[in-house]
């Protein structure tokens, strides 16, 4: 296998590389006749990743030596990552970036040839493996959306870095709603900021779900294919199931494919009833710049005797101060009877709808030697490591 | 906007939990000098017409107007982070299966569909018979009182004494001088300023038996130190430091419309 990658393309191969490196450890590359593929799973089996580079992605792309066997090896991460490791230096200094994948030497060689005449040379040693292939089908889930990759890269900003699972679903009025996700310790003193983000059904191109539908998946793993997808611009759809069965996340344009699948929280119903559970508590925000809040609103939450209600608008308003507006009070809550019990007044929590079980992701993948090499078939996404071996 | 951003990062960098005080005219940032803390406290108010267009509270009681919740600052910054480019803003008391601050962000959008990101943090109501250790602190008549440098530089000069010495001594005079001063066995090292100046003092008497080269001095912790000034992220309009001789120093600090004023009590 030898291929070419010029230009602007160096850092997008570098780019897809990045997050790739977010799910696993090891990269399985595999020239096809249809491009270049670089898959890679996570070591727990429950997520996946794909990316198909097409023959026209490259100034020069040969499959395999004519007579030859079509290679394809697992290599590390790590290394294979070290090459475009800097994305500026990428952007910068390199003009041409060639991969020929050696079976006698068992080297991957990549050489960067960068500006003044400089080359680096770099030899990975690989593996010979056995294809990785996941099977899926995202015609087989009932459920789907696509937006800009923008949109979701916005929507995700307000949620904290460190923030492990998020739950996708469809609330009221077909909103989609991103919530973080924590999982539920019954006595833990300290619990976490819970972070919502709503988003209006006109943000997407196209969604295609019932509203109640949810499902929580690891955040982490997908920011790898979403700041893949903002940098190139390019719409993501996101075809998700019943929770527990995975959901499959998917870029593409004339140039590339990237699909990746993640496993979803198997969870029984009380949990996507939680979502529409909350949604009921929460009379659905209209917020508009400049409209009063219905006293409504604030009654609904009050803890106990206590309230507060703070409200800024910005922008068109022009200076930051505004004259205060007096509000006629809203209903008043009840006064707490005396000294006695307020201190345990701190409000009881309304009852959850049922603890969810503790957390599982379920493996995506059971190894079975029996799917037969080529095209996959049936909708169940197995990952078939193939009985025969080598390249 | 951005300075309520401001104000939240500042309390995060200096405080990891602090207490809220919500009252009808203001608001209250506190760290009431537990051990806990090393001793520091901190009061940082401001007034609530000077950001809210709206703004409804009912306390306690109509004697006790007013509320006190503990809460994690870091995730009262990062909600607040949110709103950066926001059209409006809403904040309140909830309860979501515990209770909460509700910081609810209606996001401003190319299209005209509304976003709107919400953070529920988790608060911890404090219990009327907790407030009286949470009201401002007295400040004591100072032996100095001067204005301080750009913080920045301070900062600068006392994160390299961080690495000589655990403690430092601040001193300053009515002249508009102030040292930091650090001794180890081997070294001793001084960063003095000059040309600070003063505040008008409160009374006449003590100025006229006080030699203005005298210099009142007060060893801290560095590290309570670097932590005050690393909170300050922008430099504020007014900062004065006021010295107590051996007893603390207090950092009064004024950014816009919000006060801080900063407790470190001298090492014993």
């Amino acid at each position: 296998m030898k291929c070419l990658v010029t230009g602007g393309n160096v850092k997008v191969l570098g780019k897809a590389v990045h997050s790739l490196s977010r799910i696993g450890d090891e990269l399985y590359l595999e020239p096809l006749e249809d491009g270049l593929s670089l898959r890679t799973v996570n070591s727990s089996r429950s997520a996946y990743a794909c990316f198909l580079f097409a023959p026209l992605f490259f100034q020069h792309y040969q499959a395999a030596t004519p007579g030859q066997d079509l290679l394809r090896c697992k290599i590390l991460m790590k290394s294979f990552l070290s090459v475009f490791r800097s994305l500026a230096m990428l952007e910068k200094t390199v003009e041409k970036c060639c991969i020929a994948l050696n079976g006698q030497s068992s080297r991957l060689v990549v050489q960067l040839h960068c500006k003044f005449g400089v080359r680096k040379t770099h030899n990975l040693s690989f593996q010979d493996c056995e294809s990785l292939q996941a099977v899926f089908d995202p015609a087989s889930c009932p459920h789907m959306l696509r937006a800009p990759a923008r949109v979701l890269g916005e929507a995700v900003l307000p949620f904290p870095p460190s923030l492990a699972e998020v739950t996708l679903g469809i609330g009221r009025g077909r909103r989609v709603i991103l919530r973080s996700y924590h999982e539920e310790e019954a006595d833990s003193t300290v619990k976490a900021m819970v972070t919502e983000v709503c988003l209006g059904e006109e943000d997407f191109q196209q969604l295609q779900a019932q509203e109640g539908a949810a499902i929580t998946f690891c955040l982490k793993e997908f920011r790898g294919l979403l700041s893949f997808a903002e940098s190139a611009n390019l719409n993501l759809s996101i075809h998700f199931d019943a929770p527990g069965r995975p959901a499959i996340f998917t870029i593409k344009d004339s140039l590339l494919d990237g699909d990746f699948v993640l496993a979803t929280l198997s969870e029984t119903d009380s949990y996507s009833q939680d979502l529409g559970s909350l949604e009921r508590h929460r009379p659905v925000p209209q917020l508009q710049a400049h409209s009063t809040p219905h006293p409504d609103d604030f009654a609904n939450d009050d803890i106990d005797s206590y309230m507060i209600a703070m409200e800024t608008t910005i922008g068109n308003e022009g200076s930051r101060v505004l004259p205060s507006i007096s509000l006629s009070p809203g209903p008043q809550p009840p006064q707490s009877p005396g000294p006695a019990s307020e201190e345990e007044d701190e409000a009881e929590p309304s009852t959850v709808p049922g603890t969810p079980p503790p957390k599982k992701f379920r493996s995506l993948f059971f190894g079975s030697i029996l799917a037969p090499v080529g095209s996959p078939h049936g909708p169940s996404p197995v990952l078939a490591e193939d009985s025969e071996g080598e390249g | 906007y951005g300075l309520k951003r401001g104000i939240s990062n500042m309390i995060a960098k200096l405080a990891k939990t602090c207490t809220l005080r919500i009252s009808p005219d203001k608001l209250n940032f506190i760290l009431c000098d537990k051990l806990a803390n090393g001793g520091v406290s901190m009061w940082c108010e401001l007034e609530q017409e000077n950001f809210f267009s709206e703004f409804q509270m009912e306390g306690v009681s109509a004697e006790n107007n007013e509320i006190y919740l503990e809460l994690t600052s870091e995730n009262l910054s990062r909600a607040l982070k949110t709103a950066q480019n926001a059209r409006a803003l809403k904040i309140k008391l909830t309860n979501k299966h515990f209770p909460c601050l509700t910081v609810s962000v209606e996001l401003s959008s190319m299209s005209n569909s509304s976003r709107i990101a919400t953070h529920d943090i988790p608060i911890k109501v404090i219990p009327r018979k907790l407030w009286k250790e949470l009201q401002e602190p007295m400040v004591p008549d100072p032996d100095v009182s001067i204005y301080l440098p750009v913080l920045k530089t301070m900062k600068s000069v006392v994160e390299k004494m961080k690495n000589i010495s655990s403690h430092l001594v601040i001193e300053a005079n009515l002249d508009g001088e102030l040292n930091l001063k650090i001794e180890t066995e081997l070294v001793c090292v001084t960063t003095h300023f000059k040309d600070l100046g003063n505040p008008p003092l409160a009374s006449e008497s003590t100025s006229q038996d006080r030699n203005p080269e005298h210099m009142a001095e007060v060893h801290i912790d560095i590290r309570k130190l670097l932590q005050f000034l690393a909170g300050q992220q922008v430099n504020p309009t007014k900062a004065l430091c006021n010295i107590v001789t051996n007893k603390m120093v207090h950092f009064d600090l004024l950014h816009e419309d919000v006060s801080l004023q900063y407790f470190i009590p001298a090492l014993s």
